[in-house]
């Protein structure tokens, strides 16, 4: 057979997770990693602020307590195992990290530097912990040119430029999957005992994202298609601190540094809404905050800002005010220098894409749209799990933000995604690798192509005069409007109602690029496919649920409802339509209590 | 404001020789030409094609010659180009397969021949490597490479012979030679004192001026040199 290639683990994806399970699988078995981006243009690559674990390289930190603020961050609908599991692993997997030469910024006295992110306590004091270990502002960028090299080093198989377009189970287990080269537009079928889907996430189904083009759902769209539930689709983090229009990330390292968010007024307003930690809550706790004040008329001139300022004069007025300390117990006060040498990229980014100068301006800030919490159920091993009974189908695995331990629940706290894409992309390798000892290849069909195929076809043969760049607009500002911060029945009916016409519409797309060699039109109509139906999936499920919880706030059931919403919704794609079912969330040590910062 | 955007053009499937086309959109001057682009294959020609990912200036998927200048299309904003009339080609020195796409394994060839990657064979402590502040500074600016090619494909020695290691490989070797932890300079060194290593580079700071994250990369290839030339990683 032409372009067929066989490997007992396939992984699909090289961010963080997709590199970490190669790393780990390639010890044993034969891998090959297939991404359509070239590895190091991974989304992995953009993350800033840090990698939580309880070094307690600066004040006192253990695991358990990242671990019940990881549980409360997630509101009690994170499972309490794998959180555990995970906060437990952090600090051997960071210093694993740093043993592949990862350069993290340093101490004083040479260990690994932290800073205080969102959410994450002292669990006596209640204060914020500095448990996120950073490499200044370019945490991800550091740790995916550390996994990537290390792959080289370690002769790991790269496909760069394929794209996965399908996933092949036969017999109930995984078979491989279908790929296209980019370079030559060939469809090419990679036959495996085992697949690990490590696709990150969905971000721009919505207007303002902080989300990479890339990031277009196909691994949970391709698993969809082919049966698998999606879990917890209904729970997208609105990160505080997107660039007005453009939302382009400022990480919450700034908050974290020091800075503050500022009203009309000239009021810090977080003191209302989160008296203990003010600037320093959890993400959907701000956000909400943030759309209060706009909609309150304390936007920035009224209009749908508020500033983010880290001016030193201003970090230092109000740490002062806070009693905020150095390790050393004097006085917290920074200066400009100190700060343009933490986040030298911010201060890029202000500068390039603002005009702006952060250490003696304000920056315009919205909250913008930023990370999937849902996505391809997985158990805490990186093994695909696909009922309400946990039911693994075996050769499946998924990890990173792609998957849904769920180690995030309803909320991830900052710096947990990295730690999630390093503990579970290892645990997903290594099962995988393990299991493809034991297996068997599962036999092919007779045309394996066959389903891969009928979808690009209808593609490059429709001829009607839609534009996919005006579909993918229309679907990003109802999804922006109607299923974003604040929620409502009525605006939800609204963007499902969109979102199905959309899909029609995108059927009668106008007749794309004929060409075979990086035929982007084609690819990037698919992926638009892919991110319809995600869409389509959220809102239902996020119409289902009739209480808020973590990033799901609904004006219409303000309250959480544990008694009826305390468990996973799964999502099935049956022929076009989605069927929902619940499955219970894993409490051990932390009965659900109400949430306050 | 109406900008007169000129687009190299290149389809192997059907042309033989590559042509420009002429575009003329509305734009914003916080714009980026990525913007614009984007503008341009939704709505006027599909076919155009390049590269592109985070839109922020950090995967390096990008690189192009913007008005002769090696730029990232998503960290080059319209009013900065001071000028309506905006030229976009593909980078130089790689080979084009399609419009603004050009061929990176050459360049990615490269990169891994200088060993970019942490070597030593000591067993780690149990927790981190210690490591003191200056000692991580010592190779900073070099760690901030996003691989996009700016640089290399700006410098006339790379152009004049493609078996030049190029800035960029030359870059990643910095940043492992003078990291504390590492053990391997001695062989890189090794490496970049062949005929087409450091030597190839003439100081005309090109690739300075072209990259997009600001990395001293002239001065990075100075120490290199000098390490080569006294034995010494300082
Ligand atoms: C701006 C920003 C800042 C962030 N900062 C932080 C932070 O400070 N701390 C933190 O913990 N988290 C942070 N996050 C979140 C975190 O960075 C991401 O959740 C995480 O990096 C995702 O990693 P991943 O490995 O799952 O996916 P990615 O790194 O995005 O990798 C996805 C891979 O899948 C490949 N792929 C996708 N589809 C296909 C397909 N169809 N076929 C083949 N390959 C495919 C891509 O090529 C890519 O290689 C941040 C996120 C953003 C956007
Ligand atoms: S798109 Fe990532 S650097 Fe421009």
């Amino acid at each position: 057979m032409n372009n067929y290639h066989q490997f007992d683990v396939v992984v699909v994806g090289a961010g963080g997770a997709g590199l970490m399970a190669a790393l780990y699988a390639s010890k044993t078995a034969s891998t090959a990693v297939l991404s359509k981006l070239y590895p190091t243009r991974s989304h992995t690559g953009t993350a800033q602020g840090g990698v939580g674990a309880a070094l307690g390289n600066i004040e006192e930190d253990h695991p358990e307590w990242h671990t019940f603020d990881t549980v409360k961050g997630s509101d009690y609908l994170g499972d309490q195992d794998a959180i555990e599991f995970m906060c437990y692993e952090a600090v051997q997997a960071v210093y694993e990290l740093e043993h592949y030469g990862l350069p993290f910024s340093r101490t004083a006295d040479g260990r690994i530097a932290q800073r205080p992110f969102g959410g994450h306590t002292n669990n006596v004091t209640g204060k914020p912990v500095s448990r996120a270990c950073y490499a200044a502002d370019r945490t991800g960028h550091m740790i995916l040119q550390t996994l990537y090299q290390q792959c080289l080093k370690n002769n790991v198989n790269f496909f760069d430029e394929y794209q996965v377009v399908d996933v092949l189970i036969e017999n109930g287990a995984a078979a491989g999957v279908i790929a296209i080269e980019l370079a030559s537009g060939e469809m090419h079928v990679f036959h495996a005992k085992a697949v690990i889907f490590a696709t990150g996430g969905h971000g721009r189904i919505w207007e303002i994202t902080s989300n990479a083009y890339s990031f277009t759902g196909d691994g949970p769209a391709i698993v969809m298609r082919r049966g698998v539930p999606l879990e917890d689709m209904e729970f997208f983090q609105f990160h505080p601190t997107g660039i007005y229009r453009l939302g382009i990330l400022i990480t919450e390292g700034v908050r974290g540094e020091g800075g503050v968010l500022i009203n009309d007024k000239g009021e810090r307003f977080m003191e209302k809404y989160a008296p203990t930690v003010k600037d320093l809550a959890s993400r959907d706790v701000v956000s909400r905050a943030m759309y209060l004040e706009m909609r309150e008329g304390r936007g920035i001139g009224g209009k749908r800002y508020l500033y983010l300022d880290m001016r030193p004069e201003t970090v230092n007025k109000y740490a002062a005010l806070d009693g905020r300390k150095r390790p050393d117990g004097s006085p917290y006060v920074v200066t400009g220098e100190e700060l343009l040498a933490k986040l030298p990229d911010i201060v890029d980014f202000a500068r390039t894409y603002l005009g702006v100068d952060p250490v003696t301006q304000m920056m315009p800030v919205q909250p913008t749209a930023h990370y999937a919490m849902g996505g391809i159920p997985t158990n805490k091993y990186g093994e695909v799990v696909i009922d309400e009974k946990n039911t693994v189908m075996p050769g499946l695995y998924a990890a990173g933000e792609c998957a849904c331990v769920s180690v995030h629940g309803a909320n991830r706290l900052g710096t947990n995604s990295l730690l999630d894409l390093i503990v579970f992309g290892k645990h997903a390798g290594l099962r995988a690798a393990e299991y493809s000892q034991g297996a068997d290849f599962q036999k092919l069909p007779a045309d394996p192509t066959e389903f891969a195929r009928q979808q690009f076809e209808a593609i490059r043969n429709s001829d009607g005069d839609e534009k996919a760049y005006v579909i993918g607009n229309e679907m990003k500002s109802v999804m922006f409007d109607e299923v974003g911060v604040f929620r409502t029945e009525q605006g939800m009916n609204l963007a499902l109602e969109k979102v199905r016409e959309l899909r029609e519409r995108l059927k009668r797309v106008r007749r794309p690029d004929p060409g075979k060699i990086f035929n982007t039109e084609v690819i990037n109509i698919w992926e638009l496919g892919n991110l319809l139906e995600l869409a389509e999936v959220t809102t239902i499920s996020a119409l289902a649920r009739t209480e808020s919880r973590g990033g799901h706030a609904r004006e219409d059931y303000p309250k959480r409802d544990d008694a009826n919403w305390l468990k996973h919704t799964l999502a099935w794609w049956d022929h076009g339509q989605v069927r929902l079912g619940y499955k219970p969330v894993v409490i051990t040590k932390y009965q659900p209590k109400e949430r306050v910062y | 404001m109406q900008v007169k955007l000129k687009i190299f053009r290149y389809n192997p499937e059907v042309d033989k020789k590559p042509h420009y086309d002429k575009y003329e959109v509305e734009a914003d001057p916080t714009d980026r030409v990525l913007d614009l682009l984007e503008y341009v294959k939704g709505n006027f020609d599909g076919t155009l094609s390049f590269r592109r990912s985070c839109a922020h200036g950090i995967c390096g998927s990008d690189a192009m010659r913007i008005n002769g200048r090696n730029r990232l299309a998503c960290k080059m904003l319209v009013k900065e180009l001071g000028t309506d009339k905006i030229l976009v080609e593909p980078i130089l020195g790689l080979p084009v397969i399609k419009d603004l796409i050009v061929d990176m394994e050459p360049f990615f060839a490269n990169y891994r021949s200088v060993l970019p990657y942490l070597i030593n064979d000591e067993p780690p402590p149990k927790k981190e490597r210690l490591q003191s502040i200056e000692e991580r500074e010592r190779f900073d600016d070099t760690t901030k490479c996003i691989l996009c090619a700016c640089c290399t494909t700006s410098c006339p020695s790379y152009w004049a012979n493609e078996q030049y290691v190029g800035p960029a490989a030359i870059v990643a070797a910095h940043r492992f030679i003078f990291d504390s932890r590492d053990r391997a300079g001695a062989e890189r060194l090794r490496i970049l004192n062949d005929q087409f290593g450091v030597y190839r580079c003439h100081t005309i700071f090109n690739c300075t001026e072209a990259c997009p994250r600001e990395i001293q990369v002239t001065k990075a290839i100075g120490e290199v040199k000098r390490a080569i030339a006294t034995g010494k990683i300082e």
